[in-house]
């Protein structure tokens, strides 16, 4: 939908002040880039999704994990990548997808949760940051766009912060009448919590009109990630959760499902974003990857380094990026895990910045204020 | 109303579930949440009828020895694993086989079980006159978080709250630990049911043997978050090496009805079992201390001197803190909290009463923004509703907690950021617009200030006053930044 006079009269009446706020201004933003990220939350194992079938030591370690049902889909000598993931295969034969392999976060303990606190802040330790890195981002892009959005009813941790975000997931609640819209904007003008967050709820709920109904498997959500991004005047940025990579059971059911799942997000991303996915970059992380070996129990534990995988036309893809340790006894971090070579943040920062056209020398201290992170350069279509 | 008023209000929203319409208000409020300790019932006319672990575990052997029976047909090795998660991928397979139909009948009957067990819990919440023990079932609830994703822990999590926790609310912390962590949900949820020492006799008949296939071994994933969540708290000095320690402690640590009798397992359905053969021998050092290997008891001995360890007294009491008094805990009444924790071993009651003596839990600001779980519940409560349905169940999810599903074992967040989101504040008017909907004979006026003594605002009056229709005016109520908040 593209925002007319006729429609922001409509918010405007609706949401009152809001819609006087400058970031409402209906002038088409100039920048054309989109960027999703995909918080891929249980820690993914890595070593199933992208295969490294070319390293000897692999099949051993892993056992009947190492032979998922199906056949694995090389992408180079090294690499092959599970055969639950026909679509990103394909973008990656378009060169328009590529891996990241043997990559970690800073994080180096074995904690879900102070790992995604991390991923999500850009901190160097849990808790450190206040906030999320995609947030900062935004404070840093020139322009004044549609607020980020979020994929869900609330609002990750990697999107907090002070730069407006809003928040959407498709609904199968019988819709509230307008008038009684009208009179909640009216019970929460003074309240400052409740007052800001009810105008962003109004704008989203004005951008999202004429879906396809209430849908929340992963395909609907990154088909209505791609409905709000498509918008020519609609958010750029939009943060999609997927939880449940927590295989520390039967793991190779559960993941191919998993991948699945990912894979259908992909492609969802790729089918509704139409012309703009010339412009579209997609980076998809976890908080660490999973044990080099398979565990008693048909599964991976906790572990250090994973895979990350970046799709769009921004792309420059193709290949899997990857500086590989190896998987010999010798070369296992702490004889268990897939040695990290690539730091998670300096993907980031190449993706986010080649992305959005910005110098990451002058990103990287806004992105990761630990300091020192550089950007992998050319990660991105020149 | 009279002086006091904001002190009931906080005993009734903030430490209770919220008011009813056809309940007295109390007149001495820390009174009436000490006397609620006493008069709590474990097991109310809400929850008489709703499934046990045992009838779960049951119906999963059942289909177990079902499947088995269709494979060793089939010449098919049997395999669990073939189980896929929820939601998706099996859906659309075109042929089913008869293994596939058997797996797809025990899914459906667990997620009946499901919504079974979360109806029970709504209407338990909604029509108890003990909701102090009701609010603090949730929070350890929360705290023991497992979630319903794994096809096991659909029909379980909710019995886990049920059996393990209700129970237990007010002895030592301990005995709530023990319980929780020997529960076939939490046994199975974190992996540790099959969970197999290498040094065990099981373990070294598999080592022997040739093929592969049965490979048995350590799982550490309880372990790490017993430590991590349940009890030290993370970043409180144990190291991995304490981590695989309890680990190797725990294995033999198993509940019938799950596992396949394959590798020996012949307890009874639902029941917890100590695997001897299954145990990892020998002596564990576990945070500088040595645990011999006698008859069962190491890990169990081990989880004792957890419950009452000082890092484990500051990590439960910064949770209650949190959530009774304010997102950003107070240290002086976390120090406060945590020492009687020490001081007494552990009781919980008198944690509980040390909380409710804390001039700080009865600030009059209204710190607390509603969980989405706790604004449905007051919402409910509020319209006098005496039942729950699917639809409550379902509208759950759409405010963004489904009942037992925070999709870690961390659970939910308890801090308003989590919470206080664009989309979910609209969710809330539209849950609120269908609650209201159903209680056609509350009038708004006279309801609010009855709700809210002492905190009810002449804004959300005067809206009140000016809407379109009675339910209209009650869907404003339940949606007001007073209501909102605790």
């Amino acid at each position: 939908m593209i925002l007319t006079r006729r429609t922001l009269f409509a918010r405007a009446a609706l949401t009152g002040v809001a819609a006087l706020t400058p970031r409402l201004a209906f002038a088409a933003a100039p920048g054309d880039a989109r960027f999703v990220f995909i918080i891929l939350r249980g820690a993914m194992d890595g070593m199933t999704a992208v295969m490294p079938v070319g390293d000897p030591a692999y099949a051993p370690l892993r056992g009947a994990l190492a032979r998922p049902v199906g056949e694995p889909i090389p992408l180079d000598a090294t690499f092959a990548l599970h055969p639950a993931m026909p679509r990103f295969a394909a973008m990656y034969k378009a060169s328009e997808a590529l891996v990241i392999h043997a990559v970690a976060s800073p994080y180096r303990e074995r904690s879900h949760f102070d790992a995604q606190n991390v991923l999500e802040t850009g901190g160097t330790a849990a808790y450190a940051l206040k906030d999320g890195w995609l947030n900062r981002l935004v404070t840093a892009l020139p322009e004044s766009r549609e607020p980020a959005i979020a994929i869900a009813a609330t609002v990750p941790m990697v999107l907090r912060g002070p730069a407006p975000v809003t928040s959407y997931a498709p609904s199968a609640l019988p819709e509230a009448n307008d008038d009684l819209l009208h009179r909640v904007a009216g019970l929460y003008e003074q309240d400052a919590l409740l007052h800001p967050l009810w105008s962003e709820a109004m704008d989203a709920r004005t951008l999202a009109q004429g879906g396809d109904g209430p849908k929340s498997d992963p395909a609907a959500l990154g088909k209505l990630a791609a409905k709000f991004l498509a918008q020519p005047t609609g958010p750029r940025i939009a943060v999609i959760e997927l939880l449940g990579w927590d295989t520390h059971a039967q793991q190779a059911g559960r993941l191919a499902n998993q991948l699945k799942q990912l894979d259908a997000v992909f492609g969802a991303l790729h089918d509704g974003l139409g012309s703009a996915w010339a412009h579209t970059t997609v980076l998809a992380a976890t908080e660490f990857g999973r044990t080099a070996a398979v565990n008693g129990t048909g599964g991976t534990d906790h572990g250090t380094g994973g895979a990350a995988f970046m799709a769009g036309g921004a792309v420059a893809g193709g290949r899997v990026v990857a500086d590989w340790p190896g998987l010999g006894a010798a070369q296992l971090y702490e004889n268990r895990d897939l040695r990290p070579t690539t730091d998670l943040r300096s993907v980031m920062l190449g993706a986010a910045a080649g992305s959005f056209g910005v110098d990451p020398a002058r990103l990287s201290g806004v992105l990761f204020p630990g300091g020192g992170v550089k950007g992998i350069a050319g990660l991105m279509r020149a | 109303m009279t002086a006091v008023a904001p002190q009931v209000a906080i005993a009734v929203n903030r430490f209770g579930l919220g008011a009813r319409p056809d309940e007295a208000l109390p007149t001495e409020p820390k009174r009436w949440l000490i006397e609620q300790m006493a008069a709590f019932d474990p097991r109310p006319a809400a929850l008489a009828s709703v499934p046990t672990s045992a009838a779960m575990a049951r119906q999963y052997h059942e289909s177990l020895l079902m499947i088995r029976d269709q494979l060793v047909e089939a010449k098919v090795i049997p395999e669990l694993a073939a189980i896929p998660p929820v939601a998706g991928a099996a859906a659309d397979t075109k042929v089913k086989s008869p293994q596939m139909e058997l797996r797809a009948e025990l899914r459906r009957a667990y997620r009946a079980s499901y919504t079974a067990l979360a109806q029970g819990r709504i209407a338990a919440a909604v029509t108890s006159p003990t909701p102090f023990p009701e609010r603090l079932t949730h929070f350890w609830a929360n705290h023991f978080a497992v979630s319903a994703d794994k096809l096991a822990t659909i029909g379980l999590a909710g019995t886990l709250e049920f059996e393990a926790i209700r129970p237990n609310l007010f002895g030592h912390f301990a005995d709530l630990l023990l319980a929780v962590e020997r529960h076939p949900a939490m046994l199975l949820y974190l992996d540790q049911a099959q969970s197999i020492g290498p040094g065990s006799a099981l373990g070294l008949r598999a080592a022997r043997r040739s093929d592969r296939a049965r490979k048995v071994g350590l799982n550490e994933n309880l372990a790490r978050e017993i430590m991590e969540l349940h009890t030290l708290g993370v970043g409180s000095g144990y190291s991995q090496a304490d981590v695989q320690e309890l680990a190797r402690a725990l294995t033999g640590w198993s509940t019938g009805g799950f596992v396949r009798r394959g590798i020996g397992m012949e307890a009874p359905d639902g029941v917890f079992v100590f695997q001897t053969d299954w145990h990892e021998p020998g002596t564990r050092t576990l945070l500088g201390v040595r645990y011999p290997d006698r008859s069962g008891e190491q890990a169990a001995t081990m989880l004792r001197a957890l419950a009452v360890h000082p890092a484990t007294a500051r990590h439960l009491a910064t949770k209650l803190v949190r959530h009774f008094v304010a997102d950003d805990p107070p240290p002086a009444l976390v120090d406060r909290i945590a020492a009687v924790h020490v001081a007494t071993g552990g009781s919980l009651v008198a944690v509980y009463r040390a909380l409710i003596d804390a001039p700080e839990a009865w600030a009059t600001t209204l710190a607390k923004f509603k969980s989405p779980w706790d604004w449905t519940v007051s919402a409910l409560r509020g319209v006098g509703a005496r039942t729950a349905d699917a639809k409550q169940v379902g509208a759950l999810t759409q405010l963004g907690q489904p009942i037992w599903r925070p999709g870690s074992p961390a659970g939910w967040d308890d801090v308003a950021a989590s919470w206080a989101a664009p989309d979910a504040i609209l969710r809330r008017v539209e849950v609120a617009q269908r609650v209201a909907a159903a209680a056609p004979t509350l009038d708004a006026r006279t309801l609010g200030p009855r709700l809210m003594p002492g905190t009810w605002s002449p804004t959300t009056a005067a809206a009140v006053a000016k809407a379109a229709s009675p339910a209209q005016a009650l869907a404003l109520l339940l949606v007001a930044p007073e209501f909102m908040r605790r």
